[in-house]
């Protein structure tokens, strides 16, 4: 029977990974992520995971140890956030190329500078063409199960992309819910035996090169079959989490669609700020206006598709980026979402809205007043500026 | 040469064969290319210690010459050869 145990965000991830039970962990402490390692280190002193963890000089360091790790056929993890994630850049693509499926929690946190450990999306936004598949969790309890799934996701054949679990900083890894834990040998049959798809480092039967210089004649194809796994992640998260769901009894999807039957306008925001946001959306709705809500919980590979599905119908929309872009045309969720409503017939009025950099609360009034806007545009027909900005002082 | 297409190469830029840079001809790169004059090789092999691309061939304890499908023409050779038999040659 599964149990509901108080914990952080960061603290069922750790939990998450003490299920998992990965062959290597290489991992930095950096923080809101710290909690992650600290605990999962823990685990390892303990005795509750056969883990080798390797306790790196620095990301660059830790993402190049589960390169290694991974290419050597074992089941490798780690974790970080902004400034840390930042720092092994480099390798971060690298892993992505060389199609390792390496699962890393990213819990969000404002890349410097100047300097701010609060959350928002500008550090994993800023990897989201790196190749990796990137997963944005509302809370603690899918925190933990996006982890879970992630394992599954990145080692499919015809897959095999690393996945970054992004959950937000300090408002869900370091806040504590009841979350159901499910029980270890379930997760340890759904996540199965690790059995690397591709020859491996150490198999000196069938000695292989990893990563050998790569240029005119040959990157480009490399590149095609990325954005082909890319293609099969789409067709296949939707199934790796039906899985789950039957499993579980649980109700994942690549997309949430909260009270959008007969709604006339929608917010569309990421992670913890959904949860707000359905607030609001239930006492608008009390009220008898008609709103609703859609959370991406899968941003790479972007789920198109279901965004025009659940959108085009609508009159007018706002999306809401907790990362800005500096290209003055919007963050990088609304250029996503405009740039694949250019070719559907009906497109609601749209507006974007920048919010929450470096920590900046967001109260419900704030998202009541975007779902106000949104009435307004569509009395007037017209989006007015497209660009705005929730809590920032003028 | 005909290239395979993305659906036929393996992923991730894998190199599934050992030993597959010998075929690869990096002597097409050379502008210039050692030359020995046996008459004057003391067979030292400090040439063959130095090449960077194992392009020296001995037989026999003997520098017999180079392997111009891999030499790429750096002149290691020609600069570490103390008695300065390998001349570089366009």
């Amino acid at each position: 029977m599964a149990k509901i145990t108080p914990l952080t965000g960061d603290q069922a991830v750790a939990e998450a990974m003490r299920q998992i039970d990965p062959d290597v962990v290489a991992a930095y402490p950096i923080t809101p992520q710290t909690e992650i390692v600290m605990t999962f280190s823990q685990f390892v002193a303990d005795g509750k995971v056969k883990t080798e963890f390797i306790p790196v000089e620095s990301e660059h360091s830790a993402m190049s140890a589960c390169v290694g790790s991974a290419a050597a056929g074992a089941r490798t993890m780690t974790a970080t956030s902004a400034n840390g994630l930042a720092l092994m850049w480099e390798i971060v693509y690298i892993a992505a190329s060389m199609r390792l499926p390496i699962v890393m929690p990213v819990v969000n946190r404002a890349l410097s500078g100047p300097i701010n450990i609060h959350c928002d999306h500008s550090d994993s936004m800023g990897a989201r063409d790196s190749g990796w598949i990137q997963m944005y969790a509302e809370n603690g309890q899918e925190a933990y199960e996006d982890t879970i799934l992630a394992i599954r996701i990145a080692e499919r054949k015809d897959i095999l992309l690393p996945v970054m679990v992004c959950q937000d900083g300090f408002i869900t890894s370091h806040s504590v819910e009841g979350v159901e834990l499910l029980e270890d040998k379930l997760v340890k049959d759904f996540i199965r035996e690790y059995k690397p798809c591709m020859p491996t480092l150490l198999d000196t039967d069938k000695p292989v090169t990893y990563g050998p210089l790569d240029l005119q004649d040959f990157y480009f194809e490399h590149k095609r079959q990325q954005s082909e796994a890319m293609k099969n992640a789409m067709a296949t998260i939707p199934k790796v989490m039906d899985e789950f769901n039957r499993t579980f009894g649980k109700s994942c999807n690549i997309i949430e669609e909260y009270k959008m039957d007969g709604a006339e306008v929608g917010i569309i925001v990421m992670s913890s700020t959904a949860g707000t946001a359905k607030v609001v959306v239930d006492e608008l709705r009390e009220q008898g206006l008609k709103v609703g809500l859609i959370r991406p919980r899968l941003f790479r590979p972007f789920p198109a598709q279901k965004i025009i599905d659940a959108i085009s119908g609508l009159k007018a929309v706002a999306v809401l980026d907790r990362a800005e872009s500096f290209s003055n045309c919007g963050g990088p969720l609304f250029n996503d979402i405009r740039a694949v409503m250019y070719n559907s017939e009906k497109k609601p009025l749209m507006l974007n809205y920048i919010f929450g950099l470096g920590g900046r609360d967001i109260f419900p009034k704030d998202i009541a007043d975007v779902y106000k806007k949104l009435f307004k545009i569509v009395s007037a027909n017209r989006a007015e500026e497209s660009i705005n900005y929730i809590g920032v002082r003028e | 040469m005909n290239k395979k297409g993305w659906k036929e190469i393996p992923i991730g830029g894998l190199i599934d064969e050992a030993g597959s840079a010998k075929k690869y001809n990096t002597g097409s790169w050379r502008t210039f290319k050692p030359v020995v004059d046996e008459s004057k090789c003391i067979n030292c092999l400090q040439c063959w210690i130095y090449c960077p691309d194992s392009s020296v061939v001995v037989k026999g304890q003997k520098m017999v010459g180079f392997d111009y499908d891999h030499c790429k023409g750096c002149g290691i050779c020609a600069s570490i050869c103390p008695v300065k038999c390998i001349k570089m040659e366009k």
